[in-house]
Parts: structure tokens; sequence; C-alpha cells
């Protein structure tokens, strides 16, 4: 029998319709490969009880042809979607005990289509991060193996500091690392500022944020409210369009949420792009972009024209600012999301002599460096006499941001191509010097598409001289996410689907 | 702009995030970094743009005033650190 874990959702799913496989057996297969996989830290708690309870479930309605979407796929859930009944932390510690007595909007979804949960996912504290170094439980290692290192060498670093091993990107470092792992078929994600694409673009597989609005953003743990998306990453572009089917729709809920009905992304899948116009913006080719990245770009563009799209220059003469704009509006949104966290109402508390000490403390106790920091920042740029220079600056340059897209698309370009990122995976500790800024400018392509709630699709487009997976980003008009998965299927099959890590770790 | 460490100490009071002396100067170095990366904003031309309110611009649905939940202070109060009674407690806020 063929290992379980290899197959894509969408095969997974064909199997189980024609009763070739059972939902248990494939669950097992998964929670086994879990098992083995617990250095790599991708999963910060695992739920086998729940996952094998929902696979029995599954196959009961299986049997009787009552097959939901998603009937018996299992899945791993980034820690920042509340989960009832199961311990959700959004990887900080001052979470570290929060057992939510609700279920997100998008999980329940995800539940009602018949997916089963395997277990929390690793990801940055708070999401706040591009590598997911800031988690309170350490970071997830990427499956991907770094140039140079033997499988053996890999191993021995493997929990023994991981120096030397790759990040997954952040913040949804532990959904790449599990789906390029193969500890589950398909993953929930968030982006705010690039967190679905990036660790997508990192480790060789699929991320879709999708337009703002898309998929409820409640019962998530909310970071920047007016950027947050969610979104999945799979192994592959059919497999994320399976999955944001069932992820998008409206919640009376969530007032941002958009009342528009899901179409069947799947059936977007195989579509001719021919006549399609694509946009190529000069704005993108950055000082500094590495030789690769560049070839990668235009190789991307020459497959897409050889589909029959015709590829033309485009200018979004606003892009050098979306990444010091989303610096701005990020943090200020945080700083006044966070605030709830006072060890009051729920939460990990220390105690203070008065009600301001304990505030004091839980927070400084609680949040580690990088969200402390975000606070301060946006606490900052937010207090009386600053507000306008900074807070109403960056959402004039939001503005204009978008409008630069929309002056493209006006001009009749169907989708954006761009690089997903600036470089392939760093490793491990290597970007966590003095200045912040260093790590921030990873996001310097995805960050724009969140300050224009556009869609964005990350998909794997080849590797680096060393051999580490490369990403190309496609940008779409609002919510026209079918285009950019017609789109990332000629990619995928043209660029040859990413050949996943052997299971040096297990 | 830069901050001094006067300012320092005083985000941190207004975020409720408690600071020790010795973490002021390298959170300064830290704020000042981001501070003057986000400088080159004041080079663009904001003249008559308006400040972006809802990036998808729809009208927000609204529903009936009334009352959908409640009963559940035990829900509520669940994860709640200390309570009493259904009520969250804190330490003595007036004297």
């Amino acid at each position: 029998m063929t290992d379980l874990t290899s197959l894509t959702l969408a095969e997974a799913r064909d199997a189980l319709k024609a009763k070739k496989i059972s939902a248990l057996e494939l669950t097992d297969a998964h929670l086994n490969a879990m098992e083995k996989a617990k250095a790599l830290n991708a999963y910060v708690l695992d739920t086998p009880k729940h996952a094998r309870a929902m696979a029995k479930a599954s196959d009961t309605k299986l049997q009787k042809g009552e097959a939901g979407l998603l009937e018996g796929i299992p899945l791993g859930i980034k820690d920042l979607y509340a989960t009832k009944g199961v311990r959700t932390t959004a990887c900080s510690k001052i979470l570290l005990n929060f057992v939510p007595e609700y279920e997100s909007t998008v999980t329940s979804k995800l539940w009602r289509d018949g997916a089963v949960m395997l277990g929390k996912l690793n990801n940055d504290e708070f999401a706040m991060g591009s590598s997911n170094e800031s988690s309170a439980f350490g970071p997830s290692v990427s499956p991907i193996l770094p140039p140079n290192v033997s499988a053996a060498q890999a191993k021995a670093k493997l929990g023994n500091g991981n120096k030397g091993l790759l990040v997954p990107g952040g913040s949804s470092g532990g959904s790449a690392a599990a789906i390029a792992a193969r500890l589950c078929l398909g993953a929930t994600a968030t982006d705010t500022g690039g967190s679905i694409r990036q660790p997508a673009a990192f480790t060789g597989t699929v991320g879709m944020k999708p337009t703002y609005g898309r998929c409820s953003r409640w019962g998530i743990v909310a970071f920047a409210s007016s950027l947050d998306q969610a979104g999945p990453i799979a192994k592959t572009v059919r497999d994320t369009a399976i999955m944001l089917r069932s992820m998008a729709g409206h919640d009376p809920k969530d007032t941002t949420s958009v009342d528009r009905a899901v179409p069947d992304y799947e059936a977007a899948i195989g579509k001719s792009i021919k006549g399609m116009k694509i946009g190529i913006p000069k704005e993108y080719r950055v000082d500094g972009m590495s030789q690769e990245i560049d070839a990668l770009w235009s190789k991307g563009a020459e497959w897409l024209k050889q589909a029959g799209a015709e590829i033309v220059e485009i200018s979004l003469p606003h892009t050098h600012y979306a990444l010091p704009a989303y610096y701005i509006v990020a943090p200020a949104e945080a700083s006044s999301n966070l605030a709830r966290y006072d060890g009051v109402r729920y939460g990990v508390r220390v105690p203070g002599k008065d009600i301001i000490d304990l505030y004091e403390k839980t927070r400084a106790n609680g949040f580690g460096v990088e969200v402390r920091r975000r606070i301060m920042i946006g606490t900052y740029v937010l207090s009386a006499g600053y507000y306008d220079a900074y807070y109403v600056r960056a959402q004039k340059i939001r503005t204009l941001i978008k409008q630069d897209f929309e002056k493209a698309y006006d001009s009749g370009v169907d989708a954006v191509l761009t690089p997903a990122t600036p470089s392939p995976a760093f490793g491990i500790g290597e970007k966590s010097g003095a200045d912040p800024v260093e790590m921030y400018l990873n996001d310097i392509f995805t960050v724009t598409v969140n300050m224009a709630g556009l869609p964005g699709l990350a998909v794997p487009a080849g590797v680096s001289k060393e051999g580490l997976p490369l990403g190309l980003q496609l940008i779409g008009r609002p919510f026209d996410e079918e285009i950019l998965f017609s789109l990332g299927e000629v990619i995928e099959q043209a660029a040859g689907r990413t050949k996943l890590p052997d299971a040096w770790w297990a | 702009m830069s901050v001094d460490q006067a300012t320092v100490q005083r985000i941190a009071r207004l975020a409720r995030i408690a600071v020790t002396d010795e973490e002021v100067p390298h959170l300064q170095g830290e704020l000042n970094a981001m501070l003057s990366f986000v400088e080159q904003l004041n080079s663009v031309n904001v003249e008559g743009v308006e400040p972006m309110t809802s990036v998808t611009p729809m009208a927000m649905k609204k529903r009936v005033d009334e009352v959908t939940d409640g009963n559940i202070a035990e829900i509520v109060t669940g994860n709640a650190p200390q309570t009493e009674d259904h009520y969250f407690l804190v330490p003595k806020v007036i004297e």
C-alpha cells in the first residue's frame, strides 16, 4: 500500500469516496507520522482522540453516502483559531492555559464539511513574525534540508538547538512545515502581511490569502483587524482551492465578512488562461534582488505566456512605501487588539500590588519580545500628538497603494505576477539580530496585498542554486480568487510539483 | 523622529507593560530603528488623499438590536484566573 500521507488532499478525497481507503486509516497514518515528527515542532498540540472520533464519524457518513466536501480529510489547525474545548494559545505565554468555549467560524465550517482535526499548529506569537521563532513553544523547524547538510547531520541538529536548520517561515510556520512534512493534508493559516504566502514559498507548498472579507475572522485571535485574513496552505493549488471553498463565506458575527456566494473554486483549475493580461510591476525589481529570483520571475512570466496569456509591464508606484506604512498600521491595531490581555478575564495572571501593577507584570511576563516591541510602537504612533503624523499618514498611503492596483486593473490587467519572497528560507537564529527591520524585509513582496485587501496566491516555481524552494506570487482583483487558481495551476504544471523532502527527521 | 529614554518609559506605562531600567536602552534602540525605517513615508505627497477606513468598500450589515444570548456567566468566567460567584476578582481598586 502506498503511504497515505503522500496523497494530495484531492487524491485522498477521491480515494475515500471510492471506498479504497477509510477515513480512520488515513487519519491514523497522519497521527503516526506526527508521532515521529515531534522534534520538528510543527504541532504544539496533538489531538489524536478527537481526530480518531471524527474519522470514525466520517467513515459512517461515507458508508451512508452522506459525505461532505472534506469528509474524512485530516487537517492541522493554526493555533490562532479558537477550537472549542481544545487549548488555543496563539503560541503566547499569556494564553497558555486558554481553552475556548466556542469554535471559530472557519473551523466550524471545516467540521461541517466533514474534516478531521489532527491538532494545533505552531506559529509566531500572535502571528507576529516571519520565521516562527517568536513562538512561546519554540520555533517550528522546516522539513527542507539545508544546503550541504546530510539527513544524518540534520537529524543530529534537530531538537539540539536546531542551529544550521532552516526556518519554515512565518507566521504560519507550523502550517507550512506540517504540509511539507506530510503531517496533514491541509492546514489553516492566517495572513496579515505575508504569513500564509511567505512560509508556503519557503517550504515548496501552496498558500492562498483570500480577499479581505472572504473568510470570517470571528474566533481567530486578532492581530491587525483591517489586514488579517484566514486562508489555507496545502500541497497543491487544487488542494487550496478545495479548502477555500469550505472556509469562505459570510458570517453575521463578523461585519467585515462579505455576503457573496462562494464559488466552486476547484472548477477554476484547468481553465484556459488564453488572452488573460498579466501585469509585471517594475517596482518589484528591488535593489539588490538576487539573480535567481529575477530569473524565476521571468520564467514564470514565460510559462504564462506559453499558455496564452499576454504579459505587460505595469507600474505600482507606491510599492516602496507599503512595508513602512504596514509597520505603523499593523502595530497600531495590534496595540489596541492586545489590550484585552490583562490577566483578569482569561489568560495567565501575574499578581501585583494593585490593579495597574497586576496589568503591567502580567503583560511584561506574558508577551514575548517581538509582541512587546510591536505593542509599544503601536502605542507610540497612536499617542496624543503623533496620531496624524504616523497613523493617519500611513492610512493615506494605504489608499494610494490600493489606487495603484485599481489603475492597473482598470487598464485591463487581470492579475499581477511577482516573486513571493526576496530570498529562499534562512537559518534558525540567523535573523534575530539587533535590528528588527531586517526580519521585516521578508514581507516586502507580500505586504502590499494586505494593504490593498487583495487576494494573493504563493505557488512553488523552482529552486535556488542551493536547491531550496522558491515561490511566485499571483495577485488578483478583489474576490477574483478563481483566476489565481487557474493561473497558479499553470505555473504548478509548468514548474512540476515540488518533491517533498524525505522524512529525515523520523 | 526618535524617542528618548523617558519617552520609552512613558510608552511602556501607556501600554501597561512593566519595563526595567536595564531594558530601556535596548528598547530605545529598537523603537528608534523602527521609527527611522518609517521615516521615508514623509517623502510621500499625501495632499488631498483620503485616509483608508475600509479596504473593501461595503455597507455594514446591521442586525436587530435585541438580546441574543445570556445566562452563560459560568462560560464567560470559565477561563478567568480568579473568580467568585461569577465575578472577576482583582486587587482592590477603590479604597
